[in-house]
């Protein structure tokens, strides 16, 4: 690949950028060797504090440690104003959207998001058609992937509303850096991050159901269990925000709650953060052989016992068919134009589209509509031409099941290697969340990084790392 | 009419029940064709745990098995006024859209029997949605021979009509899966019926329902050839049996006791549907 990329420390001509003019004071005052020896405590660090993740896949599934590069990805105090405005505006179309997909179908009745979408679509769930969760929120919790291509053009590249994951490493990355370059932070004023499971508490207790009753609500973290490859983030979360850490045989259904196990007997649960998929969450409602969730659940859930977060059925608004429609989504709901833009994306379902996009494979990024964490895409311009061939007859197959997008030129951020510090793709994940009292967006997020020179993608399950993410404060 | 409706249904469990949960579908509401005039669920063995309308509108409500007991009677009663409309239920309602009464179900799948029951009935030619539903509810009747025992509540559409023989619910599966195949969104129904000089019942009654541009959703009940008339009470409704099922229960967890050879649970139905008199 030979497209220039914008790279987010340093301009062209090699002069560092302004966001990034604290740290190289820093570092260029800081004796040689010394990110290769952090290098070294952050990945001890971590091993003591066990972040790992599994790769899905791999024979042996065995854990593995996310590569953390120590130097940090630098967003300014004025770029994050701009980007918070297009995330809130996202996120607010997004709760209202599904609001409407289990009501009226405005959106559909208006013709501006073809039925078809719906139909089939295991995502969308009867279950949910005509209740309102508590205080009308769906995504409690939401991650939306944001890549950058220029000093102001960040887009959007997917959104996560069913169960976005990794905020436990933006936390540790966090502290991780701050344990390693103490004095950095006195030198470089730094937005906060570790307040957010305070913040995810208050948020959540914010959207107790009908049924709650008393001084404050109580939040139990629902856990598929330890077998599960974010179960280190369950219990992590759930211990930083001081609630109870659950599976669903420490659940039942009692006096119309949903109640735990607890040393002073079954205590009614408000508000159930859930790390359970739809499918498995109630065995009345869904999956009948699911022993990870609750029996009648949703029967409480339906008479207004209990808050789900995020709510189910969430998870349609992830599909990346109706991703593509994103952009009039927002304007549907908000009355506003995107202030983020899509990555620039084919539906492969249109016949125009799908030519196009079999013409150009070895230019594209195609991608299953309901895929998620980089599995079963192709990436033309890194493969061979019998993968391409061979996605092309699974594409031709099922052309509704794909869209395609444009390699991008994804953002650069220094990481460290043996070499000194050489430019690497980036991505960065913030997290949002949603109250009846307002969207409160994390102030940066989690930022992924392609560790391999040149490569694209920054998926955890495939090879990427992380670094700490920093906003910096006026 | 008035009629008067008493449903009990017991079950008697193998062994004393550590959990369980039923969720009740048994509570008929007012539309179009009926009043409830009076109604209430009483349980022995279980307990009230919360109740709500779930996505097609149908009134839902949750007990919890007693630990310990090995015997459960869930008793539905009371008075319904009804009026002949002509099988006519009315314009479609709820937040569901027609076409997900168009989709394939797991009783309702659509396979070469279906594709075969409605070879020739087209819609295209006649136009008439009303007359083809008509026709189809002749074609299942002949194809599925209504007979007690020889199918269950996991029979599916394609099943009941290889083995040509099954009950009201078998017979509104194949109306149901064939109406779809059609392109005619159809849903199921499970309520009463009043039958003449009989009493005391079996079991509750199934049928079908098929959206008609123009009238809405019409009955079609095949076991009687007819659309559902003044000796019919709609219960619930969804897309087959399994959304509309007066009792589905889980986790009635049975723990043996020590030594003793595995007993089957089993349960009992009495059900009684009347005319009465107004006052």
């Amino acid at each position: 690949m030979t497209t220039p990329c914008y790279d987010e420390m340093r301009e062209p001509d090699g002069t560092v950028r302004p966001a990034y003019d604290g740290y190289r004071q820093w570092l260029e005052a800081q004796p040689p060797g010394l990110l290769k020896r952090k290098g070294v405590e952050a990945e001890a660090f971590f091993r003591r504090t066990g972040i790992t993740f599994n790769v899905y896949g791999a024979a042996d599934a065995e854990e593995r440690l996310i590569p953390f590069d120590p130097v940090p990805r630098i967003i300014t105090a004025s770029q994050w104003r701009k980007l918070s405005r297009g995330i809130d505006q996202r996120v607010r179309a997004l709760n209202a959207f599904l609001h409407d997909l289990y009501h009226r179908q405005e959106i559909v009745r208006a013709g501006r998001l073809p039925e078809r979408l719906l139909q089939g679509n295991a995502a969308y769930l009867p279950q949910m058609a005509g209740f309102t969760p508590p205080g009308g929120v769906y995504t409690h919790i939401v991650g939306i992937d944001l890549v950058r291509t220029g000093e102001d053009d960040f887009m959007v590249l997917e959104d996560n509303a069913r169960t976005p994951s990794g905020v436990s490493y933006m936390l540790e990355n966090r502290e991780t850096m701050m344990a390693m370059f103490p004095e950095l932070f006195t030198r470089v004023r730094v937005r906060e991050v570790s307040d957010y499971p305070r913040r995810l508490a208050r948020s959540l207790a914010a959207c107790a159901p009908a049924a709650f009753a008393g001084d404050k609500p109580t939040v139990a973290v629902l856990t598929p269990g330890i077998y599960n490859s974010a179960y280190f983030e369950h219990a992590f979360l759930a211990d930083q925000m001081g609630a109870e850490l659950v599976e669903g045989s420490d659940l039942k259904v009692e006096g119309g709650r949903v109640a735990m196990r607890t040393t002073r007997g079954w205590q009614p649960v408000d508000v159930i953060y859930r790390r359970v998929d739809d499918e498995y969450l109630d065995p009345l409602s869904f999956n009948p052989d699911s022993v990870l969730g609750v029996a009648g659940i949703m029967d409480v859930y339906r008479a207004g016992g209990i808050t789900i977060a995020n709510a189910p059925g969430t998870g349609i608004s992830d599909d990346k068919a109706i991703y593509s429609f994103m952009p009039e989504i927002v304007e549907f709901y908000t009355g506003e134009k995107p202030i983020l833009p899509n990555v620039p994306t084919w539906r492969c379902s249109e016949p125009d589209a799908l030519a196009y996009v079999l013409d150009n494979l070895a230019e594209l990024v195609v991608k299953e509509v309901h895929g998620s964490g980089g599995y079963g895409m192709l990436i033309g311009p890194t493969s061979s031409k019998k993968e391409i061939a061979t996605f092309a007859a699974k594409l031709r197959a099922r052309p509704d099941n794909y869209i395609a997008q444009p390699t991008l030129s994804l953002s650069t951020v220094p990481i460290f290697t043996k070499a000194g510090l050489a430019p690497r793709h980036v991505d960065l994940r913030p997290f949002v969340l949603v109250s009846p009292h307002g969207i409160d967006i994390t102030p940066g997020g989690l930022t992924r990084v392609a560790l391999k020179k040149g490569s694209l993608v920054v998926n955890s399950s495939q090879g990427g790392g992380t670094k700490d993410s920093w906003v910096l404060d006026d | 009419m008035r009629l008067a409706i008493d449903h009990a249904t017991t079950y008697h469990f193998a062994g004393p029940i550590r959990r369980g949960l039923q969720r009740l579908r048994l509570t008929p509401l007012a539309s179009r064709g009926q009043s409830v005039i009076a109604w209430d669920i009483e349980c022995d063995g279980a307990a009230f745990e919360c109740g709500y309308d779930d996505e097609y509108a149908n009134r839902v409500t949750l007990v919890s098995l007693t630990p310990g007991t090995r015997e459960v009677t869930i008793r539905a009663h009371g008075l319904v006024e009804t009026r002949d409309e002509a099988g006519v239920v009315g314009r479609h309602s709820g937040y569901l859209p027609l076409w997900h009464f168009t989709r394939d179900t797991p009783l309702t799948v659509r396979g070469e029997r279906i594709a075969a029951l409605v070879a020739g009935l087209d819609i295209g030619a006649s136009g008439d949605q009303l007359a083809t539903l008509h026709a189809l509810t002749e074609r299942v009747r002949a194809a599925v021979v209504y007979t007690l025992g020889a199918s269950d509540v996991a029979t599916t559409a394609e099943a009941a009509l290889l083995a040509g023989r099954g009950v009201c619910q078998d017979q509104a599966h194949v109306f149901i899966a064939a109406a779809r195949a059609l392109g005619i969104p159809a849903r199921y129904v499970s309520g009463y019926l009043l039958i003449d000089g009989r009493a005391e019942q079996e079991a509750g009654h199934g049928w079908a329902e098929g959206f008609v541009d123009g009238l809405g959703w019409i009955g079609f009940d095949v076991a009687n050839a007819i659309c559902p008339d003044d000796r019919y009470v709609r219960v619930a409704a969804g897309r087959d049996y399994r959304d509309a099922a007066p009792v589905k229960g889980l986790t009635s967890t049975v723990t043996p006791a020590e030594g003793a050879e595995p007993q089957s649970d089993a349960l009992s139905i009495a059900l009684s549907v009347q005319a009465v008199a107004t006052a």
